[in-house]
């Protein structure tokens, strides 16, 4: 029976392959395909459900398969099956389920028919990936394709300027999640000293006896889970991505951000709730964040003049709640309400056109003007404060781009003196340095030693920024994020248990995807198009292939799972010693903005509204 | 050319600005118009050259398009060439080599926003993408008419001094800087003061201001239409165009403050050349003058198409007696019902006039808080009629309700309905029905209510309406409406009056497919109000005094046709004599039975639907499509219209125009004056030439002039719509309304002696303009010698060039079930 489980990954990972396979023009295919797949799912479910709560309801653990082993380092694919797995699978198969059946007509004549299954289905092989997995190695995978198909569905309509740049918005929102992850996986590593599957985390004296000794790093790891729950589920600081990712065709705002996508967060938490059931402390704040942002966000979502973005924030305060509810060990109601909350705003978006000709027909036959709210009973100049905070989203919007981007940009801006020709020689001048003092160490004074990787760690990552903020060359961009690499590479050369063949799995991906990268701007440049990062080009209209091949490389060279890079990063990671704390921020920030400047560049490039005027081009700001 | 003022003139820049701004009203009024009205005072295609360069809209098929159509045969090789050997060119003829060879030009710049790009390129600051976002979020909020739960805190003095009182009395600002918010709680300024910080020349002011509201057509439209007609919102919003700018401007110092520190140079400083005044006169681009050709040629296929199968219709001999009359909207959607009509009774006779069948009044039903207009958007009525005694239920939604959106409530509600959310859905998907998300046409008015038709005392509401019509007032509507239609004798027993509504889900422009003769309106409370007018004794006396008489055994019925669904409701049936309801069963068939062949003429165009199943499965699916959540297409509504007859019915009964048409009956030896001729054209040019060139235009340019896709269409505050959350609102019609649509301009084909014609649609300036400038072609074909002659530069000059006689189809069923797209005209009889 437990190898049924298989199947749950590989149907949809054959009907997104196959949706790959199908030509453009042919609707019918398309959309039968997907909810054939989708279909099936939901009927093995109900019946894989069934036979599980039949046969005792006991907790499955899968180990698949080894990817990379080596000392006290296992990488490998891990697959669980408990009730939060159940919960999460049939709510994400009945929507999917409907949303593909609704869309077949819906979509009918779309341009990007073809390509809204495929990331529809993509998006649901992350899903399950996510809620199967059995390990945080093998749940990261999931996480990462999710990420790109919620990335690729708001900037759906990717001629227009605001979906793109609200796609870019939400990418980073997802990459800081992204990066949580990687340092809980770091972290985890050196609490237990092996790759851990969740289901030893149910051990309560082996968490407890391992957390006695390190409550500190317990705590820390606990947070960094947090954070990319709290990224995914649009939980305070992180709110206001949602509603700005309303981008797309509305059954895939739906099941995106109204159902599927924003309840990851809180299956994370009820995924590692037996992790920190035991940290007092973090239930606290779990509690206090999540009555922060219900707070919020229902304060927000009374004000929202818009239908979409209402949803949006009841949905957010709705999950502030679940929050609360994991937090304080209710994990089956908070299940129940994650399957209410999904059902209901999902019915409601679907609806949402609706509202229109509903509201207004009762506003004919009940308007009463100026209708007291509560709070009108309020004292007048907190009323207008909260109603101007709630209007402004609590300024949570400006906030990250005020704390976040700004900083990166001032900083990036500084480094205006490198040019595509001179990176190169300073490049080699630094990376040469580095690879002479690497192999030998001993004319490094001892002291000095230490701070080696962190230098070098450092100058990745201002090349990164630099490739980040570039406002010009493509090619200096793409080299920097390639150098990027290399520096990480060099970096943690310098710790003790270096090994050749772990760059190897790091590098491979990188440079082979940074050549496909290089050679699609090429291409694009000798068909005498004009590339440059000051603005949106929008060559995919022209260039739909090019854009696909350097959208591969763009995440083969940001470490998304299709190349062994992406077990490289985990494995250079792995050699981050526990005391190097710094060296492990300046990595994940490396991340962090690698992918991001990857994503900004495709985007860029063959994303918004094209520079050619000869077709119907929409106003910026629709 | 209107020249910019070297010194600033406020008024004169907010008048043009109002003018070039699209003028769509909010959704529940939503009403066809020309896009491009602003450039209606010029020639067409100099208009079209002026819109283009100056706005950078699309404002013909591209070149790549004609050539593809002319490939297809969808452009006429012959008509073509003699375009060609036509053409009125300055410089050199354009041959057809050129033609058939150009590309497109890769990059147009647009006039517009040139001068506000300064900031971008000399100041490296993005203003739009600063302001923009805060902007439309204070706009979208002030004018919410009921999305929000907790309202804008506004007071009656209008968007600024709202603005003043919650920042005077809060500790937060939307503002970023403190000088800004001082300076607005202050007052201390004008629209010129904060154009002189921002710009700093004078001369620039007004150009600088059109560059800043275009960048935001759909808010900045939709504030201007407020400005003018105040109470085109349900709840009342005092706001003003010049308030809305100031906001902007203020907006925009507060983002240099912030950006730049306390002290920058305005943006005349740093501007390197004058930018192009906006309005200096265009020379239209080779690209222009190719695609003049192109849209010629493509217009005038089709035209001969039509005009060599009407110049052979039948000449009207002796007026028989009919089985039964009906009267239909103009609307081009009945043009095909009408046809099946007669298939099924070849004994009866239709007409088609304006859908509000000349009566105009407000309508009131029952409970309604509101007064509703139901007559053409021009006209302001000074009556009133209210619905008794409605039984109509409106069942609630919870989905659509606040509470889901509250904290504890909402808790409640996911735990408990949010399980219901997703039963409902299953049964809405796989079996789709009437929900509460629905607009029935049949809910407009209850039929078995009763109407304050008559009014015998005079009675008056508060705002000086009168309630119903006096009896000289409704004779004066019935003759009025007979004559024009030229239904002046032969009375059948039963005269039917049949409107037209729509019903749809999950749409948001649910108003532009009702009838726009009724302000998108569904025509039901209309047509039983002039059957109640031409069932009454003492009218009917009354109007045999002036010569017509309808016998005491003819009876009116009111009729409503729903347009997607394909279904008919008939009203106050009780009412009819014995013999008239036994007849009225038999049409009752008749029309069914028609309706079920429209709905399958329809269905050819439908994706989802086997034209080839058996007639009422295919009806079935039609009507399903209304109710389906998934159905952005419930029907094609206007799309493919090009034509409009004026005449009597045998010009174009024995043809079969796809419904392309808008059919308005008027015979003219009723009227050899073309004094009903004159009421006819006042509502056709603004009604059918709106529509139609909204369809142009939507078709042309659908990011600009139209709506784009809705399928991501967000709902902002019951106004507008707006892709995703923080974006414009958009205007114009959505690509799935006019996807199928040819972009080609109305002609009006009208039954009379050109000299008459020619001086009746000169009569009222406003419709002669549309004529007079090409906006709309208009044709006259001759009552008796069927002679065409076509209205250029103000003559009639008599029309050479016709193709041949349409083809007689001898199986027109067989052409409906293949083909999916347009299908030529076809005659169908052999004359």
């Amino acid at each position: 029976m437990e190898w049924y489980i298989n199947l749950f990954i590989v149907l949809p990972f054959v009907g997104f392959f196959l949706s790959l396979l199908i030509p453009r023009k042919k609707e019918v295919w398309l959309s039968r395909l997907s909810f054939t797949t989708v279909g099936i799912q939901l009927f093995s479910a109900l019946f894989f459900s069934i036979l599980w709560l039949l046969k005792g309801a006991h907790v499955i653990n899968l180990k698949e398969f080894s990817i990379f082993k080596a000392k006290d380092y296992d990488f490998y694919i891990d697959f669980y099956f408990d009730g939060i797995t159940l919960t999460y699978l049939i709510i994400g198969a009945l929507l999917t389920f409907i949303i593909t059946v609704y869309s077949q007509y819906y979509l009918h004549r779309e341009e990007g028919y073809k390509r809204f299954f495929n990331v529809i289905l993509l998006f649901y092989l992350g899903y399950n990936i996510i809620i199967f997995s059995g390990n945080i190695e093998t749940l990261f995978i999931g996480w990462e394709v999710l990420g790109l198909s919620s990335f690729l569905l708001i900037a759906f309509y990717r001629d227009r300027y605001l979906p793109v740049k609200n796609a870019v918005k939400v990418f980073s929102i997802y990459r800081i999640g992204d990066v949580g992850i990687i340092m809980a996986m770091w972290l985890s590593h050196h609490l237990w000293h092996e790759n851990i599957s969740f289901f030893k985390l149910n051990n309560y004296e082996l968490v407890h006896e391992h957390l006695a000794e390190h409550s500190m790093l317990g705590f820390t790891i606990a947070f960094m889970f947090f954070i990319s729950a709290a990224a995914k589920s649009a939980q305070f600081p992180f709110s206001s991505w949602l509603p700005r990712a309303m981008e797309g065709p509305t059954p895939s705002s739906a099941i995106f951000y109204g159902s599927l996508s924003v309840h990851i967060g809180a299956f994370l938490l009820m995924r590692t709730y037996p992790f920190w059931e035991q940290q007092t402390s973090f239930r606290v704040f779990v509690v206090f964040i999540g009555v922060i942002t219900a707070v919020i966000a229902t304060m927000s979502a009374r004000v929202q003049s818009t239908v979409k973005s209402q949803i949006a924030y009841s949905s957010i305060a709705q999950i502030g709640l679940i929050f609360i509810e994991i937090a304080i060990g209710l994990q089956e109601v908070a299940l129940v309400h994650v399957a209410g909350n999904a059902f209901l705003r999902t019915y409601q978006l679907l609806v949402s056109p609706s509202v229109v000709s509903y509201k207004i027909r009762e506003q004919f036959y009940n308007f009463v003007p100026r209708q007291k709210t509560i709070e009108d009973s309020w004292p007048r100049r907190i009323e207008y404060t909260f109603y101007m905070l709630s209007l402004k989203e609590w300024n949570l919007d400006s906030f990250m781009y005020r704390s976040m981007w700004n900083p990166l940009k001032k900083l990036g801006s500084r480094w205006a003196f490198l040019t595509f020709k001179n990176v190169y020689y300073f490049f080699a001048l630094t990376f040469v340095t580095g690879l002479v003092l690497a192999m030998n160490p001993d004319v490094v004074p001892v002291r000095l030693r230490a701070y080696l990787p962190l230098l070098f760690g450092l100058i990745g990552l201002l090349m990164v920024i630099k490739a980040f903020t570039e406002r010009k060359s493509v090619r200096l961009s793409w080299s920097l994020i390639i150098m990027n690499h290399l520096c990480i590479a060099l970096a943690i050369s310098f710790n003790k248990h270096f090994d050749v063949s772990h760059h190897i799995w790091y590098l491979s991906g990188v440079i082979a995807c940074g050549l496909l990268g290089y050679l699609c701007v090429q291409r694009l440049r000798k068909q005498g198009e004009w590339v440059s990062l000051d603005r949106f080009y929008g060559h995919v209209y022209e260039h739909p292939r090019i854009a696909s091949v350097f959208l591969l490389a763009c995440l083969g060279i940001s470490g998304f799972p299709i190349t062994p890079t992406f077990i490289g990063e985990d494995l250079i990671i792995s050699h981050i010693e526990e005391n190097q704390i710094l060296l492990a921020f300046l990595i994940a920030m490396s991340l962090i903005i690698n992918g991001l400047a990857s994503i900004r560049m495709y985007a860029r490039i063959f994303l918004g509204p094209h520079v050619k005027t000869y077709h119907e081009t929409a106003k910026r700001s629709s | 050319m209107t020249n910019l003022h070297a010194s600033f003139d406020r008024d004169h820049a907010l008048h043009q600005l109002k003018h070039y701004l699209p003028s769509q009203a909010p959704l529940k009024d939503f009403i066809h118009h020309n896009t491009l009205h602003a450039f209606q005072e010029k020639f067409f295609h100099t208009g079209l050259a002026e819109a283009a360069q100056i706005f950078g809209y699309k404002v013909y098929l591209s070149l790549e398009e004609y050539q593809a159509l002319y490939a297809n045969g969808k452009i006429n090789d012959e008509v073509l060439n003699k375009i060609l050997e036509t053409q009125e060119n300055d410089g050199p003829k354009i041959t057809k080599d050129q033609l058939l060879t150009a590309r497109s030009e890769d990059t147009l710049i647009p006039r517009i926003g040139r001068l506000r790009s300064t900031w971008k390129s000399q100041f490296r600051i993005d203003l739009d993408s600063l302001v923009h976002p805060i902007l439309f979020r204070i706009i979208g909020s002030y004018l919410d008419q009921g999305v929000a739960i907790w309202n804008f805190p506004h007071n009656d003095e209008g968007l600024i001094s709202s603005l003043r009182e919650l920042e005077k009395n809060s500790l937060t600002s939307f503002f970023r800087t403190n000088k800004v918010r001082t300076l607005l709680v202050s007052g201390g300024f004008t629209t010129e003061s904060l154009l002189q910080m921002i710009v700093g020349d004078e001369s620039l002011f007004e150009q600088y201001l059109m560059d800043q509201q275009c960048a935001h057509p759909g808010w900045s439209g939709i504030v201007s239409v407020i400005d003018d007609n105040p109470g085109a919102l349900t709840d009342a919003r005092k706001i003003s165009l010049e308030e809305f700018i100031q906001l902007e401007l203020l907006m925009e110092i507060d983002a240099l403050d912030d950006h730049f520190g306390a002290i920058w140079a305005p943006l005349a400083t740093r501007m390197t050349e004058r930018p192009t005044p906006l309005f200096e006169d265009v020379i239209p681009s080779e690209t222009q003058r190719f695609q003049r050709l192109w849209q010629d040629a493509f217009e005038w296929t089709f035209y001969n198409n039509v005009l060599s199968g009407i110049k052979v219709s039948r000449v009207e001999a002796e007026k028989t007696s009919k089985s039964f009359q009906s009267i239909f909207c103009i609307d081009d959607r009945e043009c095909s019902l009408r046809r099946y009509v007669e298939e099924e009774d070849p004994n009866c006779g239709t007409y088609g006039t304006a859908g509000f069948f000349g009566v105009e009044f407000y309508y009131q039903p029952e409970h309604g808080k509101f007064y509703t207009k139901v007559c053409p958007a021009p006209i302001t009525p000074k009556y009133l009629i209210r619905e008794l005694e409605s039984s109509i239920s409106r069942k609630k939604d919870f989905h659509f309700g606040k509470h889901t959106h509250g904290l504890v409530l909402g808790w409640i509600i996911t735990h408990t309905l949010g399980f219901w959310s997703i039963v409902k859905l299953f049964l809405l998907i796989f079996k789709p029905e009437q929900s509460q998300s629905s607009v029935s046409s049949f809910n407009h008015m209850d039929e078995f209510s009763t109407l304050t038709i008559e009014n015998t005392n005079g009675e008056m509401t508060p705002e000086g309406l009168q309630i119903g019509y006096t009896l000289t007032e409704m004779t004066d509507r019935l003759e009025n409406l007979l004559r024009s239609i030229g239904l002046v004798d032969h009375f059948a027993p039963l005269i039917y009056a049949v409107g037209h509504g729509s019903s749809s889900v999950n749409n948001t422009h649910y108003a532009g497919y009702d009838c726009g003769a009724c302000s998108g309106r569904p025509g039901s409370v209309n047509a039983r109000v002039i059957c109640h007018i031409g069932n009454h004794p003492i009218v009917r006396n009354m109007l045999r005094e002036r010569g017509i008489d309808i016998p005491s055994t003819t009876q009116f019925v009111g009729a409503l046709h729903d347009t997607s669904r394909d279904e008919i409701s008939f009203y106050d049936l009780d009412a009819l004599h014995e013999k008239n309801r036994t007849l009225h069963a038999e049409n009752y068939a008749h029309f069914n039975h028609a309706l079920t062949k429209n709905a399958r003429e329809r269905s050819r165009r439908f994706m989802s639907i086997n034209t080839h199943k058996s007639a009422w499965k295919v009806h079935r699916e039609v009507k399903q499509r209304t109710v389906s959540l998934f159905e952005p297409r419930p029907e094609l509504n206007h799309a493919t219209n090009t034509l409009c007859v004026v005449g009597r019915r045998s010009l174009t009964e024995n043809l079969f125009l796809d419904r392309r048409s808008f059919l308005n009956s008027y015979d003219s030896t009723t009227d050899p004056e073309g004094k009903y001729l004159l009421g006819i054209l006042n509502a056709v040019a603004p009604v059918c030439g709106g529509i139609n060139l909204e369809y142009y235009f939507s078709r042309t340019d659908n990011q600009q002039l139209g709506a784009g896709t809705k399928l991501p269409h967000n709902v902002m505050g019951l106004i507008g719509v707006a892709n995703g959350t923080d974006g414009d609102l958009r205007t114009g019609l959505p690509s799935q309304m006019i996807e199928v649509h040819d972009p080609l301009r109305l002609l009006v084909i009208v039954e009379h002696t050109p000299e008459v014609v020619l001086k009746t649609m000169k009569i009222n300036p406003a419709t002669f303009e549309w004529f007079e400038n090409e906006w709309v072609k208009i044709c006259a074909i001759h009552p008796v010698t069927k002679e065409l002659s076509l209205y250029k530069k103000g003559v009639f000059e008599p029309l050479i060039y016709l193709g041949e006689t349409p083809p007689v189809a001898q199986d027109i069923d067989a052409i409906i079930g293949k083909e999916q797209e347009n299908i030529p005209v076809y005659l169908l009889k052999t004359v």
